[in-house]
């Protein structure tokens, strides 16, 4: 896909996206509301209806070739960039998948393993001490210091040993 | 004035608390890091650690994101110089001559000149600061709900006068923005509003830190990945105290224009689409002009590195004006600071002077002892930073992502959020790709709820009446102003095919 058609199809995007804000703030009262001023859907819905204007005006110059994007004939992403930025953006959905199931520390884990291992290719040296030190980290960090207490999932019993010595101190 | 020295002196020993003054260190330590990675600014920074600070008081807080905030601004030019890449856009103009001379093995001159002009912006700037800070924020003390719209209306328009992107695509971004900023329950009448597919989730609304982590953190990475797939060369810098103290000598050289760019930094940093980017591009064109050797520049003239510096230094002290003055923010790094103090319980706005003055003028002494300690840290561990640099984007990339995510969780401590976060650096990186700005979306999300307050207030104290924002003189001038931002485009091109028709 051209830089060219990803821009029309971005802003067509964009306007639906518009649209469909405009419609669900109509579900509330967009007009003026004796002695409460402006509906809850007013403010939403004019701004989404400017939004779908700026799209408009979008569209309407890409078909004018105005915008450099729409005279752009060069690959919108590249293999390249998909394959770097797909491995970026899959392995995070990974790590939120993983972190439903089993936790944000065994996430962390093999998250950090497959980046490390088979994306960076780093020594096991390096591999396995980050593996072992950032979750240990984000830990001490989050939930000793912060008291913020992450996601854990089924593995929340593994952790009770160390909230008792946490709690000990 | 007697009174500012008083309170200036009050805040300088705040400062220098025990736990300020290790903030101070630690910020801008970190900030001189963040800053030297290439692709890593200010705004992301402060950013993917402001969760970290709940840890600390807020005036703690704030110095710490402040000293990250000025640490970034020295260390952008040491990838400028070394590797060639700017460490974040505001040290753009630093590449232009600054990697000429690491190339021709000047690195030490070129960084030890981006160190001491950034002291010297910062100087300046941290001066014009404390003098303009408190009259300005006394005279805001009179805006009442429709001044303060008029007032983010104006923040909006610099963004679509001055911004210098596409404009209705700066138009879609401020817009996206501030709808984000009106998911959840309605701040009037309590009606949840835009709950899509009735989730939970968006009834406690979209925190501004998920779109500033997604845009700023996965967005910006996924952005880097693209554009530095190539190698790198890093330069190599040799500093000894000889070299340091011949290198100090340049100084004279390039003080006067360095000075004048400080100035313009800071008068250009308070507007909030303008900041520390053009600041320095200006500054570098001003040290050209008035340079007695202008061929020189662009092939290695240590003024050249010096001027933008001075100038990208003073425009984040200069974004912080309007930020603690009238509680708009002058750039994206401060539009977060002013989220982070919404959730630490501070209103910020010129009553923030009244009410909170250990916390405002602690935060203007800590950038007095910043500006000192970054220099310090910054010539003492040059070759350190330069390390750093080589570190692969494979070791820290994932660490940056672990970051956003639980950086993410942390403030609502859902994982509806997170997921929306990742939505948002993914969207945000896709539209960039297609020069949609994504700052304005950041700056709008902050300001949202404000601006619909401000609106709804006047709405309902007129009756309806629109007339409210121009019959009101302050308001007026705002508007005003804001029209004319928004119709400069327009009239520059009229402009220029008016010239081309002459001609």
């Amino acid at each position: 896909m051209t830089v060219r058609t990803a821009e029309i199809l971005m802003a067509i995007l964009c306007a639906l996206c518009s649209i469909g804000l405009m419609m669900k703030s109509a579900e509330l009262k967009i007009g003026w509301v004796p002695e409460r001023g402006p509906g809850s859907g007013a403010w939403p819905f004019w701004l989404s209806g400017g939004m779908l204007l700026a799209s408009i005006a979008t569209i309407y110059r890409w078909f004018r070739g105005v915008t450099p994007e729409s005279r752009n004939i060069q690959p919108y992403m590249t293999r390249e960039t998909v394959v770097v930025v797909g491995i970026s953006a899959g392995s995070i959905v990974f790590l939120l998948i993983a972190t439903h199931l089993v936790g944000i520390y065994i996430a962390l884990f093999f998250f950090l393993l497959f980046y490390l291992k088979f994306v960076g290719r780093h020594s096991w040296q390096l591999t396995v001490s980050m593996v072992v030190l950032v979750p240990i980290a984000v830990f001490c960090l989050f939930e000793w210091a912060l008291k913020i207490p992450l996601p854990k999932s089924i593995s929340e019993p593994l952790f009770y040993p160390i909230y008792d010595l946490m709690y000990s101190f | 004035m007697e009174e500012i020295l008083l309170h200036l002196a009050g805040g300088l020993s705040q400062a220098m608390e025990p736990l300020n003054f290790m903030m101070i260190i630690l910020g801008c330590a970190l900030g001189l890091l963040i800053g030297a990675m290439p692709g890593l600014g200010s705004v992301n920074g402060v950013a993917i650690l402001l969760p970290i600070t709940f840890l600390v008081p807020p005036t703690s807080a704030i110095i710490f994101l402040a000293a990250i905030y000025y640490g970034a601004m020295y260390g952008g030019a040491i990838s400028s110089i070394t590797l060639g890449i700017p460490g974040a856009s505001t040290a753009v103009a630093t590449v232009f001559d600054g990697r000429p001379l690491a190339q021709t093995g000047h690195a030490d001159k070129a960084l030890t000149a981006a160190a001491v002009a950034s002291f010297i912006g910062g100087t300046i700037s941290v001066v014009l600061f404390t003098l303009f800070a408190p009259p300005l924020a006394t005279f805001a003390l009179k805006f009442g709900p429709a001044e303060e719209f008029s007032l983010m209306l104006l923040a909006f328009a610099t963004f679509i006068g001055l911004g210098g992107d596409d404009i209705p695509k700066t138009i879609f971004s401020i817009l996206v923005g501030l709808v984000l900023a009106a998911v959840g329950l309605d701040i009037i009448s309590g009606q949840p509003r835009l709950v899509f597919g009735d989730i939970d989730g968006f009834l406690h609304g979209i925190n501004f830190l998920v779109l500033a982590i997604g845009i700023y953190g996965i967005g910006e990475m996924l952005w880097t990945l693209e554009s530095t797939q190539g190698e790198v060369v890093v330069h190599k810098v040799k500093m000894s105290l000889s070299q340091l103290k011949s290198n100090l000598k340049d100084v004279k050289t390039y003080i006067g224009t360095t000075s004048l760019g400080s100035v313009l930094g800071y008068f250009v940093g308070t507007l909030p689409a303008a900041g520390a980017t053009p600041a320095s591009l200006m500054a570098y064109g001003l040290a050209k002009t008035f340079s007695k050797d202008p061929d020189s520049f662009g092939k290695g003239n240590v003024a050249g590195v010096a001027a933008p510096e001075a100038a990208n230094n003073a425009a984040s002290t200069g974004s912080m004006l309007p930020m603690i003055t009238l509680g708009i923010p002058g750039s994206p790094t401060t539009a977060i600071l002013l989220g982070g103090m919404i959730i630490w319980g501070l209103r910020p706005g010129p009553l923030l002077f009244t009410e909170n003055p250990e916390f405002v003028w602690g935060l203007i002494g800590s950038l007095y002892i910043a500006n000192f300690a970054t220099l310090v840290i910054n010539i003492a561990f040059i070759p350190l930073f330069v390390k750093v640099l080589t570190i692969p984007f494979t070791i820290l990339a994932p660490i940056i992502y672990i970051l956003c995510v639980v950086g993410g969780y942390a403030p609502t401590q859902t994982m509806h959020d997170v997921w929306l976060m990742l939505l948002f650096g993914v969207v945000g990186y896709l539209l960039r790709k297609l020069n949609y700005p994504v700052a304005p979306a950041v700056l709008a999300i902050v300001l949202g709820p404000l601006a619909e307050r401000s609106l709804r207030q006047s709405l309902l104290s007129s009756q309806g009446e629109m007339s409210i924002f121009i019959t009101r003189p302050i308001s007026a001038v705002c508007i005003l102003i804001a029209i004319g931002l928004v119709s400069y485009p327009l009239v520059k091109k009229f402009k220029k095919k008016a010239s081309e028709t002459a001609s």
